[in-house]
């Protein structure tokens, strides 16, 4: 319910703001080439990423957030409605011998971190007697009603209505600020409406992730601090992504070079090219443990078959008119894999690596969800078991943030070190 | 003895379905130092497949190749090849391209920056030194290509098609380069191209090839290279006599074209 609610609203924000910024940002576009295309639909070329779009959809991805996490951050109106706090009553009917009584239970739903103290109230008349109860924001509370009447459970007295409904056990009744159901056994068990937020233990406010990535980065997690958690794992990506380039790449350019490395390694690595290197977490780890060389083998083992393939169709991609000519000027074989080969096959090269580095960030990840002592991944997973679930978010958002930032630099790096690429 | 003899050079190779090919059947020709003979004839005729076996890229089935007293084998810078296109090197600069020879035979660096700065002054590029080929029109990267192939200083250029992938008017302006370089240089030169009147400007030899099996059909001597090295091209493609062989030349060509229709049809 509240899910569709939620894609309702989103929905609702995509189609108003593109209106809204459609009509007010129409003519201030840039009076370029693109601009004056009148053919822009099925000409992807023309298809520009509106800058306004890309901010209003973080925002709106914050708003959808904080809205149904109750966030500090948004105006009380914005925030959806939350769960019930504060004190309500409904009323239970007991009845034993053949007798009927009402009484009044009073529940006080306070805020997790605190507990009050529970006020007396009157016992009033008939064997059924008040009662009153604390029961914790989010959570739900048997009421042992019965226990200060005349008659309890052991002298046959039994619940049968809520606020004057009839009620038997299983069934559920509303009241005010909750509801009442029935167990199996005859106790009402009273749960506080939820309104429609988030829990936090399930998904916690922005803020609140905010504040505990300062908690974490001024204290640590886990005996390491934030910056070593994601320094060991960007240790073991690089170390295994540079052992199978090392490995990887000599092999590929000897498949592409001579029939009998061709011949010997294809059934291979054609065999371990789809094999996801998680399915060797558990191999890896019998045969090297959970420290970091099994860790380095298992991302080396990912990057190998990578790049051995790219080195391998780097060879094969260049031109045979280049390595004629190449021969036609008097280069000898070591020449022509220095100067032609290694040069022309360096695009692919590179694509090859920046596949690799994606493939080897997330194996890390969840290699060290399974068994680690350090890491990101290991990080949120011991969070998730102690259900901090801000850390988790934390981790998941750093995670996704060094991923991008890693393919980002190898494309600067591609850029920089291979302008060629493309132009052949 | 100077110069390239090809004696009763054949090729043939097999299919993966059985069948074979006859590429080349009993080519002989001899050419002197310095001649620059232009080879015509219609696909499948086997003038790349010549090409390669005398640049020794590829190896023929029986037949001699005899260049300056020694027989081919393999390829060799003493062989310079000019490529229609994609040959060059595009990581590395016009000047990098150009010293690629002398640079595999460890020539001295002044040495070799007098040859490539005067070879990219002959094919005017001196301004385009530092650039990198794929900033090049399609023009300036074959004048490129002739520069690299001269700067080895080969005994023989063999041209596949090496204007074949440009525009009409930088081609022309490409074939007076070629028959400036052929003069200056003295070099002897084989050149294959589809295009007759090329053909005609550029060959003061010419062998149109017929296919199936590949093989010599007719030979010119032709004076019309000799005037172009002079005159503007387009002056020499007045004279009546190149208009006749022109007209000759297409309808042979014609004629074998449609032959190898008519056998295919009738095959199929």
């Amino acid at each position: 319910m509240t899910g569709f609610f939620v894609l309702a609203i989103y929905v609702g924000i995509f189609v108003a703001s593109y209106f809204i910024v459609t009509k007010l940002v129409h003519h201030a576009t840039v009076k370029d080439y693109t601009s004056l295309k009148t053919v822009t639909f099925g000409d992807e070329s023309a298809v520009r990423p509106n800058r306004w779009a890309g901010i209003i959809s973080i925002l709106t991805l914050f708003l959808i957030w904080g809205m149904f996490t109750g966030s500090g951050l948004l105006p009380k109106f914005l925030q959806a409605p939350g769960p019930f706090l504060g004190t309500t009553e409904f009323t239970y009917t007991a009845e034993a011998n053949g007798q009927r009584d009402d009484a009044t239970v009073t529940v006080i739903v306070h805020p997790r971190e605190e507990k009050p103290e529970l006020p007396e109230v009157e016992l009033g008349d008939g064997f059924a007697k008040n009662d009153v109860a604390g029961i914790a924001q989010w959570r739900t509370g048997l009421i042992r009603v019965d226990a200060n009447d005349d008659f309890t459970k052991s002298d046959g007295a039994s619940v049968v209505a809520i606020n004057g409904q009839p009620i038997a056990r299983g069934e559920t009744v509303k009241t005010a600020d909750g509801t009442v159901t029935l167990t199996d056994k005859g106790t009402p068990n009273f749960a506080p409406s939820r309104g429609w937020q988030m829990e936090p233990l399930y998904l916690p406010p922005p803020e609140a992730v905010w504040e505990r990535t300062g908690k974490v980065i001024s204290e640590g997690f886990r005996g390491f601090t934030l910056w070593q958690h994601l320094g060991y794992s960007l240790f073991r990506v690089v170390a295994g992504f540079l052992l199978g380039a090392i490995i990887g790449i000599p092999l590929g350019y000897a498949m592409g070079l001579s029939n009998w490395f061709r011949g010997w390694f294809d059934p291979i690595v054609e065999f371990m090219r789809p094999v996801p290197p998680l399915a060797l977490i558990p191999l890896v780890i019998i045969w090297f443990g959970i420290g970091e060389s099994g860790k380095v083998i298992l991302l080396f083992l990912a990057a190998l078959w990578i790049m051995a393939i790219a080195a391998r169709s780097g060879v094969s991609g260049v031109n045979i008119s280049k390595v004629h000519a190449a021969y036609s000027l008097g280069a000898s074989k070591w020449q022509l894999m220095r100067y032609v080969i290694i040069p022309n096959s360096l695009p692919e090269i590179f694509t090859g690596a920046r596949v690799a580095m994606g493939v080897c960030w997330g194996t890390v990840v969840a290699a060290e969800l399974v068994a680690a002592e350090q890491g990101a991944g290991m990080m949120i997973m011991v969070a998730s078991r102690f259900q901090n679930t801000d850390i988790v978010i934390l981790g998941i958002i750093l995670i996704g943030v060094i991923g991008f930032g890693i393919d980002m630099l190898m494309r600067w790096a591609e850029r920089i070190l291979v302008p060629w690429k493309g132009k052949g | 003895m100077s110069g390239l003899s090809i004696q009763n050079l054949s090729m043939r190779f097999e299919l993966p379905n059985g069948g074979a090919v006859q590429a080349l059947q009993d080519v002989s020709l001899d050419l002197k130092a310095g001649e620059l003979m232009s080879v015509l004839g219609p696909s499948g005729c086997g003038k790349t497949t010549l090409l390669n076996i005398v640049a020794g890229f590829l190896a023929q089935t029986s037949g001699k190749l005899i260049l300056n007293g020694h027989e081919i084998s393999g390829p060799d810078a003493e062989r310079g090849m000019v490529f229609q296109k994609g040959a060059l090197f595009e990581w590395m600069s016009v000047r990098e391209n150009v010293g690629f020879g002398p640079s595999m035979k460890g020539m001295p660096s002044a040495e070799k920056r007098e040859i490539v700065d005067h070879l990219l002054d002959v094919v005017g590029l001196q301004d385009f030194k530092e650039k990198a080929v794929y900033e090049l029109s399609g023009g300036m990267q074959q004048r490129v290509a002739l520069a690299r192939c001269l700067a080895n200083d080969p005994d023989v250029i063999l041209m596949d098609e090496p204007l074949g992938a440009l525009d009409a008017l930088t081609r022309e302006k490409m074939q007076s380069l070629v028959l400036k370089l052929w003069k200056e240089t003295g070099k002897t030169i084989i050149l294959i191209t589809h295009s007759v009147e090329e053909a005609l400007l550029l060959g003061e030899r010419l062998i149109v090839m017929a296919p199936r099996p590949g093989r010599i059909h007719k030979e010119y001597r032709l004076p019309f290279a000799e005037q172009g090295v002079d005159a503007d091209l387009r002056e020499v493609k007045k004279h009546p006599d190149f208009g006749v062989k022109r007209d000759e030349i297409l309808s042979m060509i014609w004629d074998m074209e449609e032959e190898i229709m008519g056998r295919t049809e009738e095959t199929a």
